[in-house]
């Protein structure tokens, strides 16, 4: 029956779980693209860095139900536009990712930055060229967690009724049937992990002289 | 009608389903299961701090917790138990169990990293003065490590205030309700006023815990820089969590 079950949904679970990474991975992405500048603005200013900070601590405390639930009123989407997971996610990335990034400016040491100075780069290829890929360890970090909740906060979704992997379990509930449950469980482990390393191996890429310390 | 006739509504002040009554819900399983996590979690976490035995259990628990779909666990939980307790606590008590499990992690890692991460020169300075070990943990460690604890009370706190949300549609009291049952009658409004409800709440909590923050930990260790080389910049450790926060249902 295990098996059956499994088999007659494949199609259906396959679907739910291309909704769920989709959710994931999305959010992400545009977090990250907003925290860069915003932290670099953070960083170098220290009257801007604790309002962001605050600000962006106060944003995560928001329960996520709760932020699917008045996005709809603010962005005048339907209450089942995926759109609103998109959004509140974009802005829990945001704020987790904000921090790190303005941080990991923070602490790329000074000599690099003032050789990077008198070699002639502009403030923006400074960040670009090298304040950035300083700090790519430490946003790879961030990134990874930030992507690993998001894959657990998607499921939430599910209580509004947007299709995910979260859909599973309200499934399994009504019709009390535990496989459904565990399946949904086992993929959302599956994609953290498999999202997990992908962060992991880009941070590894982008930073080619870390390897080299390593087996030096 | 608007969310702000909603809450002017007398019907929704009085009576056994009032928002006094189902804040007090979910106060009271909040408060619960934060007890019980904490019973759990600080006595585990001292020792494992104090005698470094078990950290990478910690550090694995925190790391699997955070991608474990909580919604999807208290499901789980609630309809493998259920049947077998089979009384008015028949989901009451599942829930309960999960958010414990949910809030054992944070205060667990906020204790062994606050242990471990006091300033090595006050620890040295302590034993040179004479210092016993016990009274080095009592009278240095703990106080040093007060700022990451708290974050991991904080985080414990807000995990299990937006589980318990979660949790109505398991059929618990408390402020999910609103939410659960709007949904389940198209009432929009009924369900934004929930969600404001619960964003109210976690905030005040968080807030609160700030001050509390503030409150009680020494002011020596508010003034601690991050490695910073370009300026010096006050942190805040109370907003520091330990290792990184997780999001869940929060």
């Amino acid at each position: 029956m295990t098996l059956n079950w499994i088999i007659d949904n494949a199609a259906r679970i396959g679907e739910l779980t291309a909704w769920h990474a989709a959710l994931s991975v999305v959010p992400t992405v545009l977090g990250l693209l907003v925290a860069i500048p915003l932290g670099w603005w953070a960083s170098r200013s220290p009257r801007i860095y604790p309002l962001v900070i605050g600000t962006s601590g106060l944003l995560y405390t928001i329960p996520s139900i709760a932020l699917f639930v008045l996005l709809p009123k603010v962005l005048g989407t339907r209450i089942l536009d995926p759109l609103n997971v998109v959004v509140a996610l974009t802005l829990y990335s945001i704020a987790l990712l904000v921090r790190v990034i303005a941080d990991g400016l923070a602490s790329v040491p000074h000599d690099t930055v003032q050789a990077a100075t008198a070699m002639g780069y502009r403030p923006w290829q400074r960040l670009l060229h090298v304040e950035l890929p300083v700090a790519v360890p430490a946003i790879g970090g961030g990134l990874r967690v930030a992507v690993v909740s998001n894959v657990s906060i998607v499921t939430m979704a599910a209580l509004l009724g947007i299709p995910q992997l979260g859909s599973l379990f309200t499934q399994g509930f009504s019709l009390r049937l535990t496989l459904p449950i565990v399946v949904g469980i086992v993929l959302c482990l599956v994609l953290s992990v498999v999202l997990d390393v992908l962060v992991h191996a880009a941070t590894r890429a982008l930073t080619p002289w870390q390897q080299k310390a390593e087996t030096a | 009608m608007s969310i702000l006739d909603w809450f002017l509504d007398p019907a929704q002040w009085a009576g056994a389903d009032s928002i006094p009554v189902q804040v007090g819900y979910h106060l009271l399983y909040s408060g619960t299961a934060l007890l019980v996590a904490l019973a759990i979690a600080v006595p585990l976490g001292v020792y494992i701090g104090y005698t470094g035995r078990g950290e990478l259990l910690v550090a694995g628990a925190a790391n699997a917790l955070r991608a474990l779909p909580t919604f999807g666990l208290l499901v789980l939980v609630v309809m493998l138990v259920a049947p077998l307790v089979g009384s008015r606590l028949a989901f009451v008590g599942p829930t309960i169990v999960v958010l414990v499990l949910l809030a054992v992690p944070p205060i667990l890692s906020g204790t062994v990293a606050g242990i471990q991460g006091a300033d090595p020169g006050a620890v040295g300075a302590a034993r040179a003065t004479g210092y016993t070990r016990p009274q080095i943990l009592w009278h240095v460690q703990v106080p040093c490590a007060l700022p990451l604890f708290l974050s991991g009370i904080r985080n414990a706190t807000l995990q299990i205030v937006s589980t318990a949300t979660v949790a109505a549609y398991v059929s618990l009291k408390g402020l999910g309700r609103y939410i659960i049952d709007g949904r389940a009658s198209s009432d929009y409004t009924q369900m934004a006023a929930g969600a404001v409800l619960v964003a109210v709440v976690a905030l005040v909590l968080e807030l609160a815990f700030l001050g509390l923050g503030r409150a009680v930990v020494s002011p020596g260790l508010t003034r601690n820089p991050l490695p910073t080389c370009r300026r010096t910049r006050t942190v805040r450790p109370d907003l520091v969590p330990p290792s990184t926060p997780r999001k869940a249902a929060s």
